[in-house]
């Protein structure tokens, strides 16, 4: 196995390292805790968090990647990989990824969905449906499926519940250890809800994850849970993998802007000045010009270098993460100006505030004021409209690849999904599951970023407490 | 007084049946204007504005469309026969050729082809052809043109064409068709097939100089070819002109069908030449003069482009012969008719698939071909095979046409490439491999939904040297097994690498995975599909395939300059002859270094050799015999892995008629007839409008109001009462 | 307040150049003239000279930013982005690469794009309004709890599955309205119905949220207590106080958006085939014909900023303690 890292991967890992030293750093101090603490005290809050997090855990599993060794040892002994690059996710997957039919299937189905030629030994030709060669393979009469189903539904139940009560158990001893109460003692607190955080809703929260995902996965190695798309490759491995590019885009995106949008912002606002009409003057032109122009130029402009380059990007995978990666740079800097608007409305306000001025007269460096006095007083906003943006960004990757410009088209994507689906509704009898696969786990997704958002909203600007 | 309530709701009662009356009369989802309905229109669609309808200049598919209707070359194709038969239009025969020697002293019919230095084709034209109702023809009393030079002023209120009041006709004769000859080499128009007529028209290339260097003299816009004579194309007398071709090209004769030897008259060409009209885009690119059976009345390429018959229109026949089925299939039962049938052809701009299709179910369009993802939808294969069409297709009454096209897709390999290309027998055994490997009947089944046929070679059935069976089965791929061309197994492919030196797709000497990279400009939903097929198919052999994905020019660029490596790649066929698809294979028309068609940069001496025999021979067992040797060549070699020629499925509804699939006519909408009331009556009977679910969802609005309404009232009430206690 | 137009729109100009500049560059990065011209002469039989002769006539034969060969002021004044973009700061936008006039086409294009992005803007301004003020007024109750989490669920579902599926129900399945296309004059009607639908309820979630915000910071308000305290009644102090001092803001954050009506939607346009502006960008692009896309962003820009300029002056004519300086 060689580890390969790609350059998203490499962000994504400096993204989790930054978020680990802040809970490391904010561990023992309460002020940086308490706002932390109020997210997850709204029980929307909690539900929310716990989602993205199962999301996140899928998306970071899906951030490793290796290349396998092919077995066999070349001339001078050096182990030889596959050009292949797969991710641990991929790897974990492999009975379902590895399972791919000839062409479409629906849900659980046994037989393709269409019917196919097929000729007989006697050489006589019949139309019929073909079995499938992966979904529902073990089962000898394929009319008893709906009862294997259930079966193996019952079994993943059984299962999941298992690990579930495992795992709460484990928390309340280790609870109640913490807290110095008796285990019977943190086990009422929990179920009657009086506890400071709310620990049933997301011990109940994690307990239909853990469900969906046994349940799912003992389904899914056997049957095509969502069916198979056009190719034959099974629909559900494909909306588990565009998790991570929601992710990616999602995250990297705001984090690729972030350092410009705070610096200029904070910049303008505070030195005033021709400094702040050079960058008004910037965001103004840059946010005049139509985004999907600005993308489609800077995907072209990418598809120019890398063609002239072919020797740079080795596989597909690299090559496709390079386009996302330029795709997150991009929409940064689309979306950059309206926080860097806000920064400087906000630092124009603190600037005129006694302390900074103070702190001015004293004779501190302008570099120290900023850093101690102006950043951390607009942290919270940075906060907000990072977590607001989110959610806008993983609808916009949909949007975009439905024009031509978004994440390469060989990247596994809900928005190359929908846009492919697009296609598959004018079919007849309709090919509907690659759709709503898509959508419900988009919609997931968003919707459970929205509400982390509110959540954290008002938990940070309590004065929007209403908004 | 309580009214009764029924009577209440009599007014909602009214409404709804008026709705409901309403709507037995008109669908509601109708995109026409009410007012054509009934009228004897036929509605198409197109996806992509056509950028030339000139016909000097136009040459994609999308404007021939237009062209081929309004434009009347001399000769054309016959509608019903096959194989397809060449019949004069406007000329009144087909032309004989007179062969010249380098002397110039007429050689006889049977001369060996390497005497003839020159061929020439006297056309002679029928009397009494004229144009459609055109501005530039008009001329005051006095005799000078109305149109021709007009002042600034004269123009102000000008916009389209149809803003001048009057317009006028002439006759058709043989000076327009030279004139549009030496328009080819007009300097300020691109026609596409001038470089390439250079080297058949004597004189065209120093012709095409002689105008440069008048351009560049003379100011003004206007350049009066009729000033300007050459050797190539000549007038004789009022109705005959002469076209000069160096060497013998039988193919010459194919090219006289196309728009690009249609008549273009002077008048147009001065009229149009005016800048303050070309300042208003009205310009001959843009609106056609012509004298066949459709003029273009309106022509807003951004919502809609129309067809309306020519009321100058010459006159032609039905054809009444055609193949043997076409009798049964009624194809012959207008025979003698005077054409054209339809009155009007709406064409819409369309740029999706998918409404495309609904609309063509619910009858909004009179034809459709079938995009592959509709495919089941439409067609039902038998247990033997045969195609039909599904019962529901059935029982509205649409009717399916199939037809192998004239046409090639392929995937390319680029010769000049030092690992699949050049002619050892190592590069020669892996392209064999890919060849076995790449399992096309797959791909025609996934992404055409098995329309099509796999190719043995260059050369589409219907065209001459296409050989039927297993005498024309390509035996470097396939093998002959029950009547069926049979996909070789994939372990002779493997053994075919391994003998290539890449056993296991590992190169034999540094042990390293064998890499290849395809070249695509593809991007875009289906394409994704694609890409995951191909890199399965060389998975099959273990070599990885590297998707190099890049623009559209950038893709271009990498052709020209013969830096691709694996490509797909199609041919559509000009005419109906083997040279046009032997071509592609030809070494001294590389893409690479020489601009040509040959994609795949193929350069065989062997193969050229036989090629540059073969070109200007007559059909003829020789003939076949030379064209069968070039194809065992081509098949050993494989620089391409031969691909498939795509099957054509046209459904058309009940009320279209005589509409027969021919790939290589342009001109055939005069053929084509309806039935205006049927088409009404099926229309509205498939569009009645499902209303339940709007009266559904206001239903759940009202559920969900009242609730609110009564909250509004309770708290109304306790902030009363709350005020009230206040007061107290 | 005039000095102060004025002055902003002198301000335009830095503004107009910087991105005429920017895209020309992001343009002629991506496109030499020679792939502009291949991708206009077709594919069959192209010869080098004939893309010299359009590059020629279209004067794209020239220097891009800066030619050496000329002398003095003509070392800037003959080159591709000097002589094709003067014209456009008097608004003369010239003729695409396939000779086109881009004014002719864009005053005919501008008018489907408004049939679709008014009623689009009106209809959901309205409905957005009614909606928050419902919710407003029921805050705290199940119904703003519900409304509001309805809000956020509209907001997560992505705007290609409204028009999908909405296509799918009422145009196909219901035949209702035609699937897509567009017709000039009044028939245009019954093409506008779904694409307006689709519209509003895909900006409904977001829309409703950010009014219900302001209404309840409207409402929290000491003069909005003490009329109720005066005994009017809920829905009067609503209407009568509430809405028109929640106005200002609703109506300075929507200035900004009208100009730019007029660019039109690209993906509902392209969905339904409307041949408005938005569809004419979008294929401009595809087609990589300059002269529109630079056209184009030109226009957005100006729009965009006429925006701008307008939001400041309805602050001002809202709120008169606000001084333009």
């Amino acid at each position: 196995m060689q580890p390969v890292f790609l350059w998203t991967d490499l962000l994504v890992y400096v993204l989790c390292i930054s978020v680990f030293s802040f809970v490391w750093r904010a561990r023992k101090r309460e002020y940086l805790l308490a706002p932390w603490k109020r997210v997850i005290r709204s029980r929307l809050g909690a539900m929310a968090s716990i989602i993205l997090l199962a999301y996140v855990s899928v998306g970071l599993m899906d951030s490793v990647h290796f290349k396998l060794s092919l077995g066999t040892p070349d001339k001078n002994g050096e182990t030889v990989y596959s050009s292949e690059v797969i991710s641990l996710f991929d790897w974990l997957a492999d009975p379902i990824r590895l399972a791919q039919e000839k062409t479409y299937s629906a849900p659980f189905a046994t037989h393709l969905y269409s019917k196919e030629t097929i000729e007989l030994p006697d050489g006589s030709q019949v139309r019929a449906y073909q079995r499938l060669e992966y979904g529902g393979a073990h089962l000898e009469d394929t009319e008893k499926r709906w009862d294997d189903v259930f079966q193996i539904i019952l079994k993943g139940f059984y299962k999941g519940t298992l690990i579930w009560a495992l795992f709460c158990f484990l928390i309340i001893i280790a609870l109640s250890a913490r807290w110095k109460k008796s285990v019977t003692q943190t086990f009422s607190g929990i179920v009657r809800g009086s506890e400071d955080l709310p620990w049933r809703t997301l011990l109940f929260t994690f307990g239909v994850i853990v469900l969906l995902v046994t349940i799912t996965t003992s389904l899914g190695v056997k049957y095509h849970l969502l069916g198979t798309d056009k190719v034959g490759q099974d629909v559900f491995y494909q909306t588990i993998k565009s998790i991570r590019t929601g992710l990616v885009i999602g995250t990297l995106t705001t984090l690729i802007m972030l350092p410009f949008a705070v610096m200029l912002g904070i910049m303008a606002g505070y030195f005033r000045g021709w400094v702040d009409d050079v960058i008004q003057y910037l965001y103004t032109t840059l946010s005049s010009i139509p985004g999907v122009l600005l993308i489609t130029a800077a995907i072209l402009i990418l598809q120019v270098y890398m063609s002239n380059n072919p020797d740079a990007f080795g596989s597909l995978t690299e090559r496709a993460d390079i386009r996302l990666l330029f795709l997150c740079i991009i929409l940064g800097i689309t979306s950059w100006t309206g926080l860097c608007r806000l920064l400087r409305a906000e630092t124009l306000k603190l600037r005129g505030l006694d302390y900074v001025q103070a702190a001015t007269a004293f004779g501190v460096g302008n570099f120290v004021v900023i850093t101690r006095h102006i950043l951390p007083n607009v942290m919270h906003i940075v906060l907000i409209s990072v977590v607001l943006d989110f959610s806008g960004l993983v609808l916009a990757e949909a949007v975009l690849s439905y024009v031509g410009v978004g994440v390469d088209p060989s990247m596994i994507s809900w928005g190359n999904m929908i846009n492919s689906a697009r296609l598959e509704m004018a079919r007849e009898p309709m090919v509907w599951w690659t759709l709503v696969a898509a959508f419900v786990f988009m919609f997931v997704l968003v919707l459970a970023a929205n509400l982390f958002a509110d959540a954290v909203r008002d938990a940070f600007d309590p004065r929007l407490k209403n908004a | 007084m309580k009214k009764s309530p029924v009577g209440q709701y009599n007014w909602l009662i009214l409404l709804i049946s008026v709705l409901l009356l309403s709507c037995e009369q008109h669908a509601w989802n109708n995109p026409y204007s009410v007012s054509e309905t009934g009228q004897n229109i036929l509605y198409s669609s197109f996806s992509d504005r056509p950028n030339h309808l000139d016909p000097a200049q136009s040459y994609s598919s999308n404007e021939i469309t237009f062209t081929g209707q309004i434009y009347e070359p001399p000769l054309q194709y016959h509608y019903l026969k096959r194989p397809y038969e060449l019949i004069p239009l406007t000329a009144t025969q087909i032309p004989e050729p007179v062969y010249l020697s380098k002397n110039g002293s007429r050689l006889p019919e049977s001369a060996s082809p390497e005497k003839i230095a020159f061929t020439l084709y006297d056309i002679t034209i029928q009397k009494g052809i004229h144009y459609q109702p055109h501005q530039s023809f008009v001329q005051d009393a006095s005799g000078n043109y109305l149109y021709h030079s007009m002042k600034e002023a004269q123009t102000a209120d000008i916009f389209k064409l149809d803003d001048f009041e009057k317009t006028d006709t002439r006759e058709l004769i043989a000076e327009d068709y030279v004139y549009q000859i030496k328009r080819l080499a007009h300097p300020r128009l691109h026609s596409p097939i001038f470089g390439f007529m250079t080297s058949y028209i004597v004189g065209l290339k120093e012709y095409a100089a002689e105008l440069k260097k008048v351009v560049e003299d003379t100011d003004g816009y206007y350049l009066d070819l009729n000033k300007y004579d050459f050797e190539g194309a000549k007038v004789i007398d009022r109705y005959t002109y002469r076209i000069m071709v160096r060497g013998k090209y039988p193919q010459m004769l194919y090219w006289m069908t196309m728009p690009f030897f249609a008549p273009v008259p002077w008048e147009a060409d001065r009229f149009y030449s005016q800048p303050s009209l070309v300042e208003r885009n009205i310009t001959l690119d843009w609106y056609p003069v012509g004298t066949g059976p459709y003029m273009l009345t309106v022509n807003n390429p951004n919502l809609q482009m129309v067809l309306e018959r020519n009321p100058n229109f010459h006159g032609e026949k039905y054809p009444d012969e055609g193949e043997e089925a076409d009798r049964e299939n009624g194809l012959l039962a207008d025979a003698g008719k005077p054409l054209p049938f339809v009155d009007k052809v709406v064409y819409t701009l369309e740029k999706e698939n998918i409404p495309y299709w609904n609309k063509f179910l619910q009858g909004y369009y009179d034809v459709s071909g079938i995009s592959s993802d509709s495919f089941d939808q439409a067609i039902s294969v038998g247990g033997q095979g045969d195609i039909q069409l599904t019962e529901e297709m059935q029982s509205k009454g649409i009717h399916l046409q199939t037809g192998v096209g004239t046409s090639s897709f392929y995937l390319g390999f680029n010769m000049q490439d030092p690992i699949v290309g050049s002619l050892t027998e190592k590069a020669r055994k892996l392209r064999q491999a890919i060849s076995i490997a790449v399992d096309y009947e797959e791909y025609i089944s996934i992404f055409n939904n098995g329309r099509g046929i796999s190719a043995q070679g260059p050369i589409p059935p219907g065209i001459f040297g296409y050989m039927e069976g297993d005498k024309g089965v390509n035996s470097v791929v396939y093998e002959w097994k029950n009547g069926n061309p049979q996909r070789k197994d994939i372990e002779q492919a493997r053994q075919l690498l391994a003998e290539a030196g890449y056993p296991q797709g590992a190169d034999v000497n540094t042990g390293k995975p064998l890499l290849l990279n395809f070249d695509t400009p593809g991007s875009g939903p289906d394409s994704k599909a694609r890409f995951d097929w191909l890199r399965k198919q060389f998975k099959k052999l273990d070599i990885q395939l590297v998707i190099r994905n890049t623009t559209y020019n950038r893709f271009q660029e990498k052709m020209l300059k013969g830096t691709s490596q694996i490509f797909m790649w199609g041919w559509n066929a000009d005419y109906p002859d083997p040279e046009n698809f032997l071509f592609l294979l030809y070494g001294p028309n590389k893409k690479s270094g020489h601009n040509g068609e040959n994609a795949a940069n193929y350069d065989n001496p062997e193969f050229n050799e036989l090629f540059e025999k073969m070109k200007n021979m007559e059909n003829s067992d020789e003939r076949m015999e030379i064209i069968n040797h070039m194809v065992g060549i081509a098949r050993e070699d494989s620089p391409w892995v031969w691909g498939f020629h795509p099957k054509s499925f046209t459904l058309s509804h009940e009320w279209f008629g005589n509409s027969k699939t021919n790939f290589i006519a342009n001109n055939t909408l005069k053929y084509k007839k309806l039935d205006p009331i049927l088409r009404q009556q099926k229309r509205a009977e498939w569009n009645k409008p499902v209303l339940w679910p709007t009266f559904l969802i206001v239903a759940v609005l009202v559920v969900l109001i009242v609730p609110a309404f009564v909250t509004y009232i309770r708290k109304e009430h306790a902030v009363d009462a709350a005020v009230e206690r206040e007061g107290q | 307040m005039i000095a102060y137009i004025i002055r902003r729109i002198l301000y335009v100009i830095p503004i107009l150049i910087g991105v005429n500049v920017l895209t020309f560059m992001l343009f002629f990065v991506v496109n030499t003239p020679d792939d502009m011209a291949r991708m206009r002469l077709g594919m069959k039989h192209v010869t080098p000279e004939a893309i010299e002769k359009w590059k020629h006539e279209r004067g794209y034969d020239k220097p891009l930013l800066f030619s050496s060969k000329e002398a003095g002021m003509r070392k800037v004044t003959n080159t591709i982005f000097f002589e094709k973009s003067v014209g456009l700061f008097v608004f003369k936008f010239g003729r695409s690469d396939e000779g086109r006039d881009i004014a002719h086409d864009i005053s005919q294009r501008m008018w489907p794009s408004l049939a679709i992005a008014l009623p689009v803007f009106l209809v959901g301004l309205l409905t957005n309004i009614t909606l928050s003020m419902l919710l407003a007024f029921f805050r705290g109750t199940y119904i703003d709890i519900s409304g509001v989490v309805t809000g956020v669920v509209l907001m997560s579902i992505s705007s290609l599955f409204y028009i999908i599926s909405g296509q799918y129900l009422i145009s196909k399945l219901w035949h209702l309205v035609p699937i897509s296309g567009y017709d000039t004059g009044v028939d245009a009607a019954k093409f506008l119905v779904l694409p307006v639908i689709i519209g509003v309820i895909g900006g409904i979630g977001s829309g409703t949220r950010w009014y219900r915000a302001i209404f309840l910071e409207e409402i929290n308000k000491d003069y909005v207590r003490t009329a109720r305290a005066k005994g009017l009644s809920e829905l009067r102090v609503l209407f009568r106080h509430v809405l028109k001092n929640a106005m200002i803001p609703i109506l300075t954050g929507v200035v900004v958006v009208i100009p730019l009506l007029f660019m039109g939607s690209l993906i509902t346009e392209s969905f339904f085939g409307i041949p408005g502006l938005g569809s004419y960008t979008i294929d401009a692009i595809q087609k990589q014909d300059f002269a529109i896309v630079r056209a184009m962003v030109f226009l957005g820009t100006v729009l965009y900023i006429i925006g701008l300029i307008l939001t400041d002056i309805s602050y001002t004519l809202v709120d008169p303690r606000i001084r333009l300086e």
